[in-house]
């Protein structure tokens, strides 16, 4: 039961609830279950409460690796005990 | 959207499935289960089998809260709403699972009983405050993903003193489920794991160690976008080529390995262990699901109302328990897309859209006709 | 030539009681006062009980819809406009001119004159600038909680224009699919109201009439195979429609079908498919593939299809299937609605 998304806090209404935006669609969240959250931080948010921080860092430095993966020389299909 | 639409892009797929295909050794079977539901649904949605090399085979694993939810506890929520006349608050995702008496919540409520939906715990706080003659009753389901905001709503009540509101508490395991799955004596062989995105954005990748250690089976974490899946098994087939069981994490960005602790200490607080609870197609599990700590008794409906849990046997037809456990694909299944459709289902597994036959139902039968 | 009334409806304060449906002068006054005044036309003028139109030079197409929008009032328009532009467009969809609606009004007790007075305003704007007037209508009026404040069912009359054939049944092996623009927005519009989603700008309703770009469509490629406007179910479900219909299989591409970033995102955030949320402009057409250019630059030419784009095209089969592409390379079906679509967290 997985849906949750990543979305950029934007504004507090209290300590404990925060404004989120997700591509100019804006939702009220509950930060209930996070801290140290600042506005312009990426939350991962699941049924109206943020679940956690996104990193950021993390997220490019994944990405990095997927584009490394796409360039990297293609050589002839694997044998059976070829290292990869 | 940021940090979404970057982890779709059909070209960083292509070279993704590019490096699979280069990997997976030729002539070997990888049989790789994809745990949660949502990997599932992203699976179908995205057609990534077709970004797949034959000898890679996804087998779609039983978490899907929905899908695991016994007949009987859908009665249970009925009863409540019917006999005691409580306003039921739910997700979506269960309105149209079968129940007994070809009822659904979706059926009770066109036959009248009060049943609402809503997207957080929240709303069915804010219901609660605004009826204070009726019972709300919050029907708790999902994985560890979906727990925390429960036990946060059950915090808030005591804190404000909500007297009509109580939960009927569904929370399941997924390490539980896991082991069942391994354990199963006639089970269907499996390689490795994806393991769950978010439900491990909450409990860390530490409790999935003992499938690596114990059982030998390399565990890899996947965030919830295709690329992340893509990348997930690319790692998972190199971990068996090496001969490796290991937990690895793809979701790096939103995943660390003791998970959110806060939200962990919120659960312990709340919650404590059933000794046993019954999965659909998966049987009784003991240490499998959770139910409300004794000093949060008043908000537990299920003690509040004397509402008893009575187990129903699934249709004789449905083979939802044999899918959940990855032994047989949905197409095996006799009534799979004749008499069970999304219209009619006769198991869970065709009403949730994580759910493998829903899945493949609406994303994927095609394949059956081409062939 | 008024009938005597005591004092003018008090449009402001006042609100729909039984007397305004009874056929007597309450009745009388509400018609003359608030529909008739608004909607006015020299048919509605003679105020007899239906009207008397001209003789159109072709075969007649006549279409109906009812409309039970709520809420009633939403971000670019209103269930008056919507009322008028859907029967409008029905007509038109067949390859006809629309020519005259008739409609028909379901009050419910208490509802405030001063929005009903909006609504028929907004009927009538919508109707003077499409060219089609309200010829005749009927009122009734139904007790508190029978009816949501207003239902509407408008029916429209149009005469086929010469040497259109246009069906649902038409569509062929090879054919190209056409969508006039970018999907999603009037649903979302509606679900932003009702689960309380905020927007920076917000999501408009594409509410339109359709019979304008029709014309220069039709102008262009006369020998169109299909055309059809997707509103409830979304592109998904008049797609399925006319695979069904024609008995053919279609294979789309995701990356060509256009959604706005803040329909993109207010679906996400609902884990809704916007392939089936509803529309009110926009149309998916079928064209010979030697038509495409043609289509496409006539669609374009017009403000209402400047963001139409070619979306995949037809093929045999096996199976009714609509296959797309999706943005990550790999196929999928686009199914048939099953039930509502229902908001899912999972």
């Amino acid at each position: 039961m997985c849906l949750a998304i990543p979305a950029m806090v934007v504004e507090f209404k209290d300590a404990d609830r925060a404004i989120v935006d997700l591509g100019g669609v804006r939702k009220d969240v509950s930060l209930a279950l996070v801290e140290g959250i600042a506005v312009g931080d990426y939350v991962i948010v699941h049924v109206g409460y943020a679940l956690q921080r996104l990193d950021v860092a993390e997220a490019e430095r994944t990405l990095a690796l997927f584009r490394e993966l796409g360039n990297e020389t293609p050589r002839a299909p694997a044998a059976l005990g070829a290292s990869p | 959207m940021k940090y979404i639409d970057e982890f779709r892009s059909g070209e960083l797929a292509a070279g993704l499935s590019t490096a699979i295909r280069r990997d997976a050794h030729a002539g070997r079977q990888y049989r790789l289960m994809e745990f949660c539901g949502g990997h599932t649904h992203a699976i179908s949605r995205y057609g990534l089998i077709d970004l797949l090399p034959p000898n890679v085979r996804m087998i779609h694993g039983p978490g899907c809260p929905v899908c695991v939810l016994p007949i009987g506890r859908i009665d249970q929520a009925i009863r409540l709403a019917r006999e005691q006349g409580a306003i039921v608050a739910t997700y979506a995702d269960t309105l149209r699972v079968p129940a007994s008496q070809q009822l659904t919540l979706l059926r009770a409520k066109a036959q009248g009983a009060d049943i609402q939906m809503v997207y957080s715990t929240t709303d069915a706080l804010a219901i609660a405050r605004a009826h204070p003659g009726r019972e709300v009753v919050f029907l708790a389901i999902g994985f560890e993903t979906t727990t925390p905001p429960t036990a946060v709503a059950v915090l808030a009540a005591e804190a404000e003193g909500l007297a009509n509101f109580s939960i009927l508490c569904n929370h399941v395991l997924t390490p539980a489920a896991m082991h069942a799955i391994l354990a199963a004596p006639n089970g269907v062989p499996i390689d490795g794991f994806v393991g769950p995105a978010h439900v491990s954005t909450v409990i860390g990748s530490a409790p999935y160690e003992p499938f690596a250690d114990d059982y030998g089976k390399p565990v890899v974490i996947a965030g919830f976008e295709p690329l992340d899946v893509l990348r997930a098994i690319h790692m998972l087939i190199h971990q068996v080529n090496d001969g490796r069981a290991a937990v690895e994490n793809e979701f790096t960005r939103a995943v660390t390995r003791e998970g959110n602790r806060r939200a962990q200490a919120i659960v312990d607080q709340v919650f404590e262990l059933r000794e046993a609870f019954e999965w659909r197609g998966l049987g009784t599990i003991p240490n499998s699901a959770l139910r409300l700590r004794p000093r949060f008794a008043d908000y537990d409906a299920e003690r509040r109302f004397a509402a008893p849990y009575i187990p129903v046997k699934d249709n004789k037809a449905c083979a939802c328990g044999e899918i959940l456990r990855g032994e047989k694909r949905p197409q095996d299944c006799r009534i799979f897309g004749t008499v069970c459709t999304p219209e009619n289902p006769i198991g869970s597994c065709m009403v949730s859209t994580e759910g493998a036959c829903a899945a493949h139902y609406t994303f994927g039968r095609f394949r059956e006709a081409a062939a | 030539m008024s009938a005597p009334y005591v004092r003018p409806l008090d449009v402001k304060r006042g609100r729909v009681d039984l007397s305004h449906g009874s056929g007597g002068r309450a009745m009388a006054q509400l018609i003359e006062e608030l529909f008739a005044s608004e909607l006015a036309n020299e048919y509605l003028a003679q105020g007899d009980d239906g009207a008397r139109l001209g003789r159109p030079d072709g075969r007649l197409v006549v279409a109906t819809d009812s409309h039970v929008v709520s809420p009633l009032f939403f971000p670019g328009g209103d269930i008056g406009c919507l009322s008028v532009h859907g029967t409008i467009n029905d007509v038109a969809v067949m390859g006809a001119e629309p020519l005259y609606l008739a409609a028909s009004f379901i009050l419910e007790e208490g509802y405030p004159l001063a929005d009903l007075a909006r609504i028929v305003a907004s009927m009538a704007a919508a109707s003077t600038a499409a060219g089609v007037p309200v010829v005749t209508g009927d009122t009734k009026v139904v007790e508190r909680g029978k009816a949501d404040g207003v239902f509407i069912t408008t029916t429209g009359v149009g005469v086929l224009r010469n040497g259109v054939d246009c069906s649902g049944a038409y569509a062929r092996h090879g054919d190209t699919v056409l969508l006039s623009g970018s999907i999603g927005e009037h649903g979302m519009a509606i679900m932003s109201l009702r689960e309380n989603l905020s927007f920076e700008a917000p999501i408009l309703s594409d509410t339109a009439a359709l019979h304008g770009l029709i014309a220069t469509l039709l102008a262009a490629v006369p020998d169109l195979r299909v055309m059809r406007d997707a509103t409830r179910g979304g592109v998904a479900t008049t797609l399925n429609e006319i695979a069904r219909q024609s008995g053919v299989g279609m294979l789309i591409d995701e990356a060509a079908i256009r959604v706005r970033a803040p329909v993109e995102a207010a679906c996400e955030l609902l884990g809704l498919d916007p392939l089936y949320v509803a529309n009110e402009g926009k149309l998916v057409i079928v064209c010979p593939p030697q038509r495409t250019d043609a289509a496409l630059a006539a669609l374009r030419s017009h403000p209402l299809g400047a963001e139409a784009s070619v979306i995949g095209r037809v093929h045999a089969g096996p199976g009714n299937f609509v296959q797309m592409q999706t943005r990550l390379g790999g196929r999928r079906i686009v199914d048939w609605l099953s039930g509502d679509q229902l908001p899912r967290i999972c």
